[in-house]
């Protein structure tokens, strides 16, 4: 990897591809940067939320009189200060979700359905008084069955979270209601016939247990309403826009009355695509008056928003003795939580999409469960669905004896195959990430012993969406640069790097901040791997509305057509040079505006198309302790297609982040529940997210085949990191021990137990396995 | 209870406070100095996100009680850089892109720091242990930790 590090260029150079320094990074290296919490205002009072203490139970009554008499305590809502909401979907991330169930998740309706669930609220002057004025409310609830775990909530005679949920997508319609909200089928081709034709067929099961997106930051929202029906919100957010939509929506307010700041955000992976303390907070100020500010405990984190999905998944390939893949089918069972609106589509559409298979079949189904309801989380769906595939693809090789880079070489998706989901797809770099994992010493390095090594690719969609970006020339010739898309992993950079090279200034002329809600057209949210690739072609547009006025206002000087003046390098000059018009800079036109017609500047609204596919592939070696079951990982390197890397830095930063997520995921990580439905690991210390001596240096290796449609070819990268580790993983350790894990998280307990159930824990020499061939030797 | 009245140094200003007993030391420093630069993460020691030193130890802010602190040295992420020169380990983060939402890397610099100001030659393993207080979800610790082995081998060039 080149670190290298610049920070003056001359204008003739391009930023983009470079490593410049980030524009939020001086203040975030002092402590200075604002996040959610950080933010005050005078007057403010402290808001708590009162949570249900049962999985599942009927809320009989609610009565605050005593809460709303303690003295300090200046509001207290309740499901009364929200009114309902008609069925109705709507995007949230990349997945959807009801204004009718969002209304219930904020504040409990009719039923606790999770223990966490939001039940009522209080403002005061004080933490203190705020506590005690939670134990004064008096909830009576009924105390209702509950139910955990996907497979048992889809039985039969399971408990019930909505008298009123039937399964959509199956004929004929269901005359009972159940906890599936949705059965989805996707395929192509003979899935029979394909099998008939297959020489092995490899047919698994294996579950997968919720994980949360893990942000640091800890949800946070400071609201203040004004008489007139206004309301301003400062929060942590991937979509400020979104907040604003939702808060209008669930408290009767008009869209432009409504003020969002998003704050700097501590991490989000998708768990800040909804709201949550934004509505509450905003209720609780409009009946106090006051400025209220609202902050989760990790506590609260855990059991009251996120995580992503656990699964039950099945998949079934044939191959040809050749290694050819004939067909292909996975069932997909994935746990919704409380309410409807699992990632269980995208992962079914992700499950096979890295290969060209004639014949494919997915069924997805939707099941709520006495759980937070999931949010998105990183490629919501896939690293579920494509974990189970590439296992089986793993096995499969092994059965074969043909490398697993070569396997998937030979049935890898490329430009022209009709991805498993529909569509065809364009240039795709999954062969070339493959190509590149093989290339390195990494894949034959030798193994010791109780070593592994495994491989995995993996595939997102990726997304684009409306965006919005505004671009000012100032009157000294800077560039203030705005967008709407919460900033996580470095996109002001991204942004001042294509703006800088579009303008020809220099980068640190350009300063990038992320506008509120009444300072920038609408953005859809930070999500989708979208806010660097929709960003940057907003930001063209922007620049070409500016190159166009500049040139048009130096033919008005120069007296000439602007079609005889053109932008180059960032100047303005004739295109048949001309001893009257010497080339003029943008810095030189922004001092002439006022005489050339005002203020200089541009703004991109685009809602963006042709996202590119993001492929990549995974390697990593890991060690298996034989006396503890601990799985340590050795090596890891990953290969991924970014299109063109606007950033290397930040690219590189999201495919070693989202590799570390997947490491946690696939070693430690999961929701663990009691059979008192209650969440038994609602901490930092029993939840055992990946720190520093976990994990080794995570070599990243940005691979670009350009995405035609994007200006600079650049592909979303920010979720495809986290889809192949699971795999990877697993693959490696089942090469370091013989045994398959079918179920995630493959902890030290789990893995003890299986060797132990195979005689081989015990340190024992000799029974290792050779590097890079993917044969087993035990 | 009355408040406790305590007087600390705190980036090496004398400072002075109330505050209740069971208000913790990260408390203090975001809501009453005014200092929000350490992060709370968990509250509980996990996550290291308020990592100050206290008489150049390094702790975590939210297990240290306000009222401990009487006559005691804080230093927190806010007095890190001397003036407008920042500490060589803060000009490594921004270099090698150590950070992506900057939540965790506050603690991280304190953390670092307290590393680099006992051992000057510390080796990735060290890095890795010394740090493993600290969470950091987005980076996967790679750039965190060369900027560390980066500023160890600079602070030693002198």
């Amino acid at each position: 990897m080149a670190d290298t590090f610049t920070t003056t260029f001359d204008q003739a150079q391009s930023y983009v591809g470079t490593r410049t320094v980030r524009p939020d990074g001086l203040d975030k290296v002092t402590g200075r940067a604002r996040f959610a919490a950080d933010f005050d205002l005078p007057g403010q009072l402290v808001g708590r939320v009162l949570r249900s203490p049962h999985p599942h139970a009927r809320i009989v009554s609610i009565d605050t009189s005593k809460a709303e008499a303690l003295p300090g305590v200046k509001a207290v809502i309740t499901r009364d200060d929200f009114p309902d909401q008609s069925s109705e979907f709507v995007p949230a991330g990349e997945m959807m979700m009801n204004y009718r169930d969002v209304v219930r998740n904020v504040l409990a309706r009719e039923k606790v359905l999770y223990e966490g669930h939001a039940v009522a609220a209080v403002a005061a002057t004080s933490v203190a008084i705020a506590k005690k004025a939670l134990k004064l409310i008096d909830v009576t609830y009924e105390v209702l069955p509950h139910v955990i775990e996907v497979r048992e909530a889809m039985a039969p005679n399971a408990p019930l979270l909505h008298e009123d949920l039937f399964t959509v997508g199956v004929e004929p319609k269901p005359d009972r209601p159940s906890n599936v909200a949705k059965r989805i089928e996707i395929g192509h081709g003979d899935i029979d016939a394909g099998f008939a034709k297959a020489d092995v067929v490899v047919e698994r099961e294996f579950n997968t247990a919720p994980v949360h997106q893990g942000y640091i930051e800890p949800h946070a929202a400071l609201a203040s309403t004004s008489e007139d029906g206004s309301a301003e919100i400062w929060c942590t957010t991937q979509g400020h826009f979104i907040v604003r939509a939702h808060c209008a929506r669930l408290l009767g307010m008009d869209i432009g009355k409504v003020r969002v700041t998003a704050s700097e955000i501590g991490g989000g992976f998708g768990g800040k695509t909804v709201v949550y303390l934004e509505p509450l907070a905003v209720a609780l100020s409009k009946k106090a008056k006051r400025p209220v500010k609202m902050v989760m405990s990790r506590e609260e984190v855990f059991k009251s928003s996120g995580p992503t999905s656990g699964a039950n998944v099945k998949v079934k390939i044939g191959a040809k003795k050749d290694g050819t893949f004939v067909a292909a089918w996975a069932e997909l069972k994935y746990q919704a939580g409380a309410f409807q609106g699992s990632p269980v589509q995208p992962g079914v559409m992700c499950a096979f999409a890295p290969y060209d298979i004639e014949n494919v079949k997915v069924i997805g189904y939707d099941v709520v469960s006495n759980r937070p309801k999931v949010a998105a989380y990183r490629a919501p769906g896939a690293p579920i669905s494509e974990f189970a595939v590439e296992s089986v693809v793993d096995e499969i090789a092994k059965k074969l004896d043909i490398d697993p880079v070569e396997l998937r070489l030979q049935n890898a998706a490329h430009e022209g195959t009709k991805a498993a989901y529909g569509p065809k797809f364009g240039p795709i770099g999954l062969e070339e990430t493959l190509r590149s994992v093989k290339k390195t010493d990494h894949y034959t390095t030798p193994l010791q012993p109780w070593q592994g090594r495994g491989v995995a690719s993996g595939f997102w969609f990726n997304i684009g969406g409306e965006t919005c970006v505004s671009i000012t020339v100032n009157e000294d010739g800077t560039v203030s640069l705005m967008a709407g898309t919460p900033d996580i992993g470095g996109l002001r950079a991204s942004l001042a790097n294509v703006a800088a090279d579009e303008l020809g200034v220099p980068y640190d002329k350009v300063r990038p901040i992320i506008g509120d809600t009444g300072s920038v057209g609408f953005n859809f949210l930070t999500g989708g791997s979208r806010s660097a690739f929709s960003g940057s072609m907003a930001v063209v547009e922007a620049a070409k509305q500016i190159k166009d006025d500049l040139c048009r206002r130096a033919a008005k000087l120069w007296e000439m057509q602007p079609d005889q003046v053109e932008f180059v390098n960032g100047y303005v000059k004739p295109i048949k040079e001309n001893d009257k018009a010497k080339p003029m800079s943008v810095a030189d036109m922004a001092k002439v505006a006022g005489k050339t017609g005002g203020p200089i500047g541009g703004v991109g609204r685009i809602n963006a198309q042709g996202a590119g596919p993001s492929f990549g592939t995974h390697l990593v070696d890991v060690e298996v302790d034989p006396e503890t079951g601990r799985v340590t990982i050795l090596r890891y390197t990953m290969a991924q297609d970014a299109g063109k890397a606007l950033h290397p830095s930040y690219v590189e930063g999201q495919f070693q982040g989202g590799a570390a997520q997947g490491i946690g995921w696939a070693l430690n990580e999961e929701y663990i529940y009691g059979p008192d439905g209650k969440l038994q690991n609602a901490g930092f210390l029993d939840y055992r997210m990946p720190v520093a001596s976990d994990v080794p240096m995570i070599d990243a290796i940005i691979v670009e085949v350009p995405n035609p449609r994007h200006p600079y070819g650049v592909r979303g990268v920010g979720e495809t990191p986290i889809v192949p580790p699971m795999a990877a993983i697993g693959n490696a350790i089942e090469q370091a021990t013989g045994i398959r894990f079918s179920e995630l998280p493959m902890s030290p307990p789990k893995v003890l137990k299986a060797l132990k159930e195979k005689g081989l824990n015990k340190p024992v020499t000799g029974t290792g396995t050779n590097g890079g061939s993917g044969k087993h030797k035990h | 209870m009355a408040k406790h009245h305590v007087t600390a140094t705190v980036n090496g200003d004398e400072v002075e406070f109330l505050c209740e007993t069971e208000e913790t030391l990260l408390d203090v420093l975001r809501d009453q100095l005014h200092l929000t630069g350490s992060k709370e993460g968990c509250s509980s020691g996990d996550c290291g996100a308020c990592s100050v030193t206290l008489d150049g130890r390094l702790v975590c802010s939210c297990l240290v009680l306000g009222c401990e602190v009487g006559g005691r040295s804080i230093q927190t992420i806010e007095g890190m850089a001397a003036g407008e020169r920042l500490h060589p380990l803060q000009q490594k983060f921004l270099e090698h892109a150590a950070l992506q939402c900057g939540i965790c890397t506050p603690g991280f610099l304190v953390a670092g720091k307290a590393l680099l100001d006992r051992n000057r030659e510390p080796t990735e393993t060290e890095i890795r242990y010394w740090l493993a207080g600290n969470l950091c979800r987005c980076t996967g610790y790679d750039k965190i930790v060369k900027a560390v082995m980066d500023t160890a081998a600079e602070m030693r060039r002198g």
